[in-house]
């Protein structure tokens, strides 16, 4: 479970203080799966760094599982997937997985063993000797995913980890994250910037606008949790994208155009 | 067709055509600047000749002001073949004698150089104090401090093959700091934000992402690196009036007007050099390939 209470967050840039995140409040209960969105600017990806200890608020209150944002990382609460793969390209599929295993310092039949379950999980069986320039974008961030998953943090935390990949790959892992997402009953926080994406994957969907980066509305989802592509079109999924979308209008509305 | 092949892939593809050609046009440049050069010479020490006759004499002076390349790799086969290695007269030696230092000092350099790179990188005041200091170091000539050294290290003892391993040092470090600290900071914000969500510790943060990141700028580096050690070397055989070494051996050459001496030196320095780069250039491409990066 994450809390976020009162969270504000400013930079000090050579322009003056930034207000990336204003009085944010939200929780996630065990089990979500939690969309932010929000145009550029709205503060989705700094929240979610946050929760990762990646960034300090500088007032209010994070806790993850009940600890502060810098324990829950010591204590491997949650994996986190970046926009990009990030896989080192010395290093085979197998190797790169088995990089956060190495550092946490696992036994080797275990590191086996998790390394075998995870590219199970991703659907990389085959590509485990492969390096990352000979893999696809889709197969490197589901690399990214299979490292992220390795440890079994109850957390995953994704910053636009399809934002890079064309729409029919990112559908296709769209659906397998949902699957994923069904199997091993994870918590996960997904930022990204496609309505659509936001409604298909979440069971709560928060938006949020910019300047200063804050929540205009949290929409529970009304969509039963197991999905396929095809509830896109139902009526159901199209009123939710709606209100997404006025919600993500509201919050430019105090802006000069 | 398969002959022509051949010979269009050794004219478009390869570089063996080209080099040659280059090569060509040099050696006829050279003999051309030798007459005019050595005509002098040729008129003092022989009377009544024809044109061809001085400028075929121009060529094969005994110590001419620019000898030529056949005088050059005469003397050079001479020196390396047909002489005993441990011979004083030996190319080989002299140019063993060299090859140590320049060795010695590249090892140095490059453990210097990583070493400083490695403060830079993982401390803040080294990072803001060190670099104006490592690139000061070399807009002082090196033939300005060369001297210096030989002596100060001759006067508690010191000589021999240190004090020139401590010059080529000297100038091969330079290349490795810029280099490493440019590798060690290679990696993207990803991956370092990554290792800290694995709560990796900066021992980890090293040796599992910055030093692997660093390999392609460290053989770069390596590459520039060792060809300033071996000019290191030979600029350290110069002012301390040493007896062996290629250095030592151009400037015998000097003293005693033996251009050819001089010019076969030079060219083993520059073979030494080329060989040196080369060897790492392979050990460069076996390593990339090893670690996959390069495909």
């Amino acid at each position: 479970m994450i809390s976020v209470k009162d969270v504000d967050l400013i930079f000090e840039t050579n322009d003056g203080p930034v207000h990336a995140l204003k009085d944010v409040s939200l929780e996630v209960e065990e089990g979500d799966f939690v969309s932010f969105i929000g145009p550029s600017g709205c503060g989705k990806t700094t929240l979610l760094r946050a929760i990762a200890a990646l960034e300090i608020p500088t007032k209010g209150h994070l806790t993850i599982n009940g600890k502060s944002p810098d324990d829950a990382r010591i204590d491997r609460e949650y994996g986190y997937v970046f926009q990009a793969a990030g896989l080192y390209p010395w290093r085979t599929v197998e190797g790169n997985i088995k990089l956060p295993l190495e550092i946490m310092g696992y036994s080797q039949t275990e590191k086996k063993e998790r390394i075998q379950k995870v590219i199970e999980l991703v659907e990389l069986k085959g590509f485990e000797k492969k390096f990352p320039w000979q893999l696809s974008g889709g197969m490197q961030q589901r690399a990214s995913i299979a490292r992220a998953l390795a440890f079994d943090a109850n957390i995953l935390l994704m910053d636009e980890p399809f934002g890079a990949l064309d729409e029919i790959v990112r559908d296709r892992l769209n659906s397998e994250l949902l699957d994923l997402w069904m199997q091993t009953k994870k918590t996960i926080c997904f930022v990204t910037h496609s309505i659509p994406e936001a409604v298909f994957l979440s069971t709560k969907i928060v938006v949020m606008s910019p300047r200063p980066g804050r929540i205009t509305d949290v929409i529970k989802s009304t969509l039963p949790n197991k999905r396929e592509l095809n509830i896109r079109d139902s009526q159901e999924f199209i009123k939710i994208a709606q209100r997404v979308r006025e919600g993500l209008k509201s919050g430019h509305q105090d802006e000069v155009l | 067709m398969k002959f022509f092949n051949l010979i269009y892939s050794l004219f478009f593809r390869s570089n063996f055509f080209p080099i040659v050609f280059i090569l060509t046009v040099i050696g006829i440049f050279w003999y051309l600047i030798a007459i005019p050069m050595n005509t002098e010479k040729v008129e003092r020490k022989f009377k009544n000749l024809n044109s061809t006759e001085k400028i075929i004499q121009s060529w094969n002076l005994e110590k001419p002001k620019l000898p030529t390349p056949h005088q050059i790799v005469k003397e050079i086969v001479n020196t390396v073949f047909f002489k005993k290695i441990s011979s004083k007269r030996s190319l080989v030696y002299h140019g063993w004698i060299t090859l140590e230092a320049t060795l010695a000092g590249f090892f140095l350099g490059t453990v210097l150089g990583i070493l400083l790179a490695l403060g830079i990188v993982h401390n803040k005041a080294m990072d803001l104090s060190l670099m104006p200091w490592v690139i000061a170091s070399q807009t002082v000539p090196i033939l300005a401090i060369a001297p210096m050294i030989i002596v100060v290290m001759n006067s508690v003892g010191v000589t021999g093959l240190l004090p020139k391993a401590i010059i080529s040092m000297y100038l091969s470090f330079f290349p490795v700091v810029v280099g490493m600290v440019k590798g060690l900071r290679s990696p993207d914000q990803i991956q370092i934000d990554q290792m800290r969500t694995w709560s990796a510790s900066s021992n980890q943060l090293l040796w599992k992402l910055r030093f692997p990141s660093s390999v392609p700028y460290l053989f770069a580096s390596l590459k520039v690196g060792i060809a300033a050690s071996l000019v290191g070397a030979i600029v350290g055989e110069l002012p301390s009036g040493a007896i062996a070494g290629l250095g030592a051996r151009m400037l015998a050459g000097t003293y005693y007007g033996q251009t050819i001496m001089i010019w076969s030196a030079l060219f083993a320095a520059a073979f030494l050099a080329a060989f040196l780069v080369i060897t790492i250039n392979f050990i460069q491409n076996y390593t990339l390939k090893k670690m996959a990066i390069l495909t």
